[in-house]
């Protein structure tokens, strides 16, 4: 590992465009972001090359201590956290790509705002003080507000407010159980603190703090109703990141934080976060069946795998917090991709309401290509992203609880149903409106944007390792933690006895020991 | 005697520089503000300088009723600064009707702050605050012509002199139970069994002080007197006197009443609750920038108070770390409403009119933007930093129940706060047109200065400011 400050430099070039894009006029301001997230983006690849896979949980660290006096700077990545940043600063290229044209008002301010959310991202994952966590945590608030309450639709300022307020409630608790860690374990180092043993007792309360944030983040019902207030009325690009990262900030939290530093609350309160998921993957997957509104409908099927990613992470085994991270990573993708396509049609027609479409299969034939593309991949057909993760976390969660994976089941058979059927109202029918029949096909920047999404889609659909083996330390040192507080699933697996190997029986897929014996 | 002169430098220098800008004033004329207002300023870089010259000598002169300590110390700094930051201002707010009287009173008023912030005896404690309330009084009124300036006057007057009988009153209960006006006298009699004059004498002597603070529930002649007070002069009582009370407050609670923890802790988590909520609510309905600066100090006073509630020299440093921080904020923030003039000059102070103001003034939005997620206290800005020290004070004293209760309330503060930021960055251009006025490099410069430390570069000095406010912090322990 070289001593190189990549992860500073990640940092620094979106946060040195963001300031440069206010004072550079508008039109120049694009190519400034884009240059910058395309540049972060190249460093993030080479930290994926440089990434020592199996190796030292901890690399690419940094610590400056006494900077900040009680706190330290200090970052570091281990598998977990480099897959999101690479996620983050894949999709803000895409980002600034996307609203390209759809903003014309104060672009060089716009600009500035997502480059601030790029850096302010790649430092929640990054950071490695627990005081700087919860800097980088609160500080997306900021950001996001603006970019909800200038650019959004007309409903834009109570969706700012109720997105700012809402998150800011559920933060506060998390700091005052940050402050009591503090105190009790008498440091701010994550890696530290990651294997401190709470007492028990305060780990419940503690636990509960956490749980009040980033339920609220994650979003998790009942708690969710910010989300597609923020969704309906962020313009495109604001949704693309706001599904495609901001949302796994909640996950990433239960993962970095909850669960192995508070494994017994975790396994003793695990009931409550199952029954909420089982709750949101069947209510808000009924509930996006009959919304009128696009955006709408992708925001509560989010809230819906959220849920399942919640129920995969609380499994307490291997497949299932791995299968919630593919989750996370194809969420991400597929997500933003799904938001793009609604940005796309929106950019033409100005309008969200599915019944105002149709038909657009004639006129739009490549549109409609990649729209199916990640509807499939929503949905969770072999061969895409979703599939995988799906797969990979039922089956861990089955192994916890029969019950939860069959409730959780559901969910993708209603996704398939509210999925197929806004693709139906939207793509096929009879092309009869004349303002849809003026409609284009996709121009080059839309392409330029539909394919990266969708060759990543397939690539994590087809050959998943590639993004599994970083986490996969990882996740083996979570459960491990977690291992003492486990309940006994009530799924009682046994091994068969496979016959001998056959030559050519060689497991097809990545992850083989999914189903074995724990 | 000589000895103890030596020793009170910043005081000194005060009085004669106050007394020499009174004189140039009366020769002169008023026409002269340069000459005036040099001299008020270099008073008080001198006075500042004494201070520092001081630094590192912890003692007490005067037989015990003063004290020279770094407490004091880091007290008038901030006090210092803020007056010469309003006396700064001020020509330009006057339009030509300063005159010698307004830096002369500053002078007065931050002398008697530096007494209150020194004081260890009730006596020079009463002296020192009326010393500045008597300068105050007649700053709020300073423009006699205008209606809301006299009234603002009239008002801090007779509220004030309420709140100083009620101290007064404490101040002679303390004295008849404990047969004694020095602090560390007090607190030795405090430390054995209370009876009912000692506690009866403690909440009034808190509650003359709560009003000094503008803590719930003394906190009603706030707004008022905030809206009437002509700007610069809002600026001064936001800032030096809210520093000066709040380490008196901090002196009498600590070394006073210490060993008393259970008669006063109970009065200061109810004014501090009181005050961080009804700040935050009272303040939504607010229309006059002012008068909203004027509960969002209340709502921060508040939060001091969360750190003095813990009693401890942590809640000690966390306090003086929130008043730096919030001296800086606040001053920004009002620095920002001087420059809001329409085209006519007028000053603006109604919160519509802010309206698209980040179309307008880009810079002047951005500013106010940071002065006011920081006092909300939102990460990265510094505002955050402050709030974090005082609810770890109060965590790590087992006061759980009103940390969780004062962090939740802040929520519905950060409400009327991002309602600003949505009037001057959401919502449509408004008909007030706001020109940039000339001559203001100092008010631009110290605005843009704050801004940026309040942003990141903050962070950077907590080493230095740990250092400061625990030394300080330390004297009383």
């Amino acid at each position: 590992m070289s001593g190189f400050p990549i992860l500073s430099l990640m940092l620094a070039v979106p946060a040195i465009a963001a300031i440069a894009c206010l004072f550079v006029g508008d039109k120049m301001s694009r190519f400034v972001a884009l240059g910058a997230t395309l540049a972060t983006f190249v460093l993030g690849c080479i930290m994926w090359a440089q990434f020592d896979i199996g190796g030292a949980q901890w690399q690419f660290q940094e610590l400056h201590e006494g900077i900040f006096g009680r706190f330290n700077y200090a970052l570091g990545i281990d598998g977990m956290a480099l897959m999101l940043i690479m996620l983050s600063v894949f999709l803000m290229p895409l980002c600034i790509l996307a609203s390209w044209d759809a903003i014309k008002q104060r672009v060089g301010l716009y600009m500035a705002m997502f480059l601030v959310m790029e850096t302010i991202m790649i430092g929640v994952f990054c950071a490695q003080d627990l005081l700087l966590f919860y800097i980088f945590f609160e500080a997306g608030l900021i950001p996001m507000y603006f970019i909800i309450g200038i650019w959004g639709g007309a409903n834009r300022i109570y969706a700012a407010f109720k997105f700012f307020l809402y998150t800011l409630l559920g933060s506060v608790l998390m700091l005052i159980a940050i402050i009591a860690m503090i105190h009790e374990a008498g440091t701010t180092d994550i890696p530290t603190l990651l294997n401190y043993d709470f007492p028990v007792q305060m780990q419940t309360w503690l636990w509960l703090a956490f749980f009040a944030s980033l339920a609220v983040k994650m979003p998790m019902w009942p708690v969710h109703t910010w989300l597609p207030d923020a969704h309906v009325q962020a313009p495109t690009a604001g949704s693309m990141i706001l599904a495609g990262v901001l949302l796994k900030l909640g996950a990433y939290g239960f993962l970095r934080f909850m669960m192995p530093m508070f494994p017994d609350a975790s396994g003793q309160l695990m009931w409550i976060v199952f029954g909420l998921s089982m709750i949101a993957v069947v209510y808000t997957s009924l509930v996006a069946l009959v919304q009128s509104d696009m955006k709408k409908l992708i925001a509560y099927s989010s809230v819906a795998h959220m849920a399942i990613v919640t129920a995969g992470l609380f499994a307490f085994n291997q497949q299932g917090i791995e299968g919630a991270l593919i989750i996370m990573l194809s969420h991400g993708v597929v997500s933003a991709a799904l938001f793009f396509c609604v940005g796309v049609i929106y950019d033409r027609l100005h309008t969200r309401e599915i019944d105002r479409y149709g038909g657009l299969a004639v006129n739009m034939p490549a549109y409609a290509l990649f729209f199916m593309l990640f509807t499939m991949a929503s949905i969770g057909l072999p061969g895409t992203s979703g599939f995988v993760g799906e797969f990979l976390s039922l089956a861990g969660i089955y192994e916890a609880s029969s019950w939860v994976a069959f409730v959780c089941t559901t969910g993708i058979i209603l996704g398939a149903a509210y999925m197929l059927y806004l693709y139906r109202r939207v793509v096929f029918g009879e092309l009869t409106k004349d303002d849809v029949k003026a409609m284009a096909d996709l121009n080059p920047r839309e392409w330029t944007i539909m394919v990266p999404l969708a060759a990543v889609a397939l690539w994590m659909g087809v050959y998943p390792e590639s993004f599994l083996a970083p986490m996969r330390g990882d996740v083996t040192t979570v459960v491990a933690r977690l291992a003492p507080a486990k309940p006994a699933g009530d799924a009682h697996l046994a091994a068969g006895k496979p016959k001998a190997a056959k030559p050519h029986g060689e497991p097809a897929h990545g992850s083989s020991h999914a189903g074995g014996v724990q | 005697m000589t000895a103890d002169l030596m020793l009170i430098w910043p005081e000194l220098i005060l009085t004669i520089g106050g007394l020499i800008t009174l004189m140039l004033g009366t020769f002169f004329g008023d026409r002269n503000v340069g000459l005036y207002q040099l001299s008020s300023l270099l008073t008080l870089a001198a006075a500042a300088a004494a201070v520092v010259a001081l630094f590192g000598i912890e003692t007490t002169v005067f037989s015990g009723t003063l004290s020279v300590d770094s407490f004091g110390g880091f007290a008038k700094l901030l006090i210092y600064a803020a007056s010469f930051v309003c006396i700064i201002v001020a020509p330009r707010f006057f339009n030509g009707g300063m005159r010698a009287e307004y830096p002369t009173l500053i002078l007065f008023a931050a002398l008697g702050m530096g007494i209150m912030a020194s004081s260890r005896d009730l006596m020079t404690l009463y002296v020192g605050l009326e010393l500045n309330s008597l300068a105050a009084y007649v700053l709020a009124s300073f423009m006699r012509t205008d209606e809301r300036s006299t009234e603002a006057g009239l008002k801090y007057f007779v509220l004030g002199a309420l709140a100083s009988g009620m101290l007064l009153y404490g101040i002679s209960l303390l004295y008849g139970f404990t047969g004694t006006t020095d602090f560390a006298g007090i607190a030795k009699v405090l430390g054995g069994e209370l009876n009912i004059g000692l506690i009866f004498g403690i909440v009034f002597v808190l509650a003359g002080l709560g009003f000094k603070i503008s803590a719930v529930p003394f906190h009603m002649w706030t707004p008022d007197v905030y809206e009437g007070a002509p700007t610069p002069v809002t600026t001064f009582f936001a800032t030096a006197p809210k520093v000066a009370a709040m380490a008196l407050m901090t002196r009498v609670v600590i070394d006073a009443m210490g060993p008393a923890v259970g008669a006063w802790q109970q009065i200061i988590i109810f004014l501090s609750l009181a005050s961080i909520i009804l700040g935050a609510v009272g303040a939504i309905g607010q229309k006059n920038i002012k008068r909203l600066l004027a509960y969002s100090s209340i709502n921060n006073v508040g939060f001091m108070l969360v750190g003095l509630a813990a009693g401890t020299q942590q809640g000690v440093e966390g306090v003086l770390t929130y008043l730096l921080v919030y001296m800086l904020t606040t001053l920004g923030a009002f620095l920002v409403v001087l420059q809001l003039r329409d085209v006519d000059g007028n000053q603006v102070e109604s919160i519509p009119a802010l309206a698209g103001l980040s179309q307008r003034r880009p810079g002047l939005a951005a500013a106010m933007a940071v002065f006011l997620f920081s006092l909300a206290g939102i990460p990265p800005l510094f505002g955050f930093w402050p709030k974090y020290l005082v609810f770890e004070a109060a965590v790590n004293a087992n006061l759980v129940p009103l940390a969780v209760a004062g962090i939740v309330a802040s929520v519905i503060g950060a409400f009327y706060y991002i309602a600003i930021i949505k009037t001057m960055y959401f919502d449509d251009k408004s008909d007030t047109e706001f020109p940039k006025g000339g001559g203001a490099i100092v008010e631009d410069a110290v605005i843009t200065a704050s801004a940026l430390w309040l942003s990141v570069i903050g962070y950077l000095f907590i080493p230095v400011l740990a250092v400061l406010s625990a030394s300080a912090a330390a004297v009383l322990f």
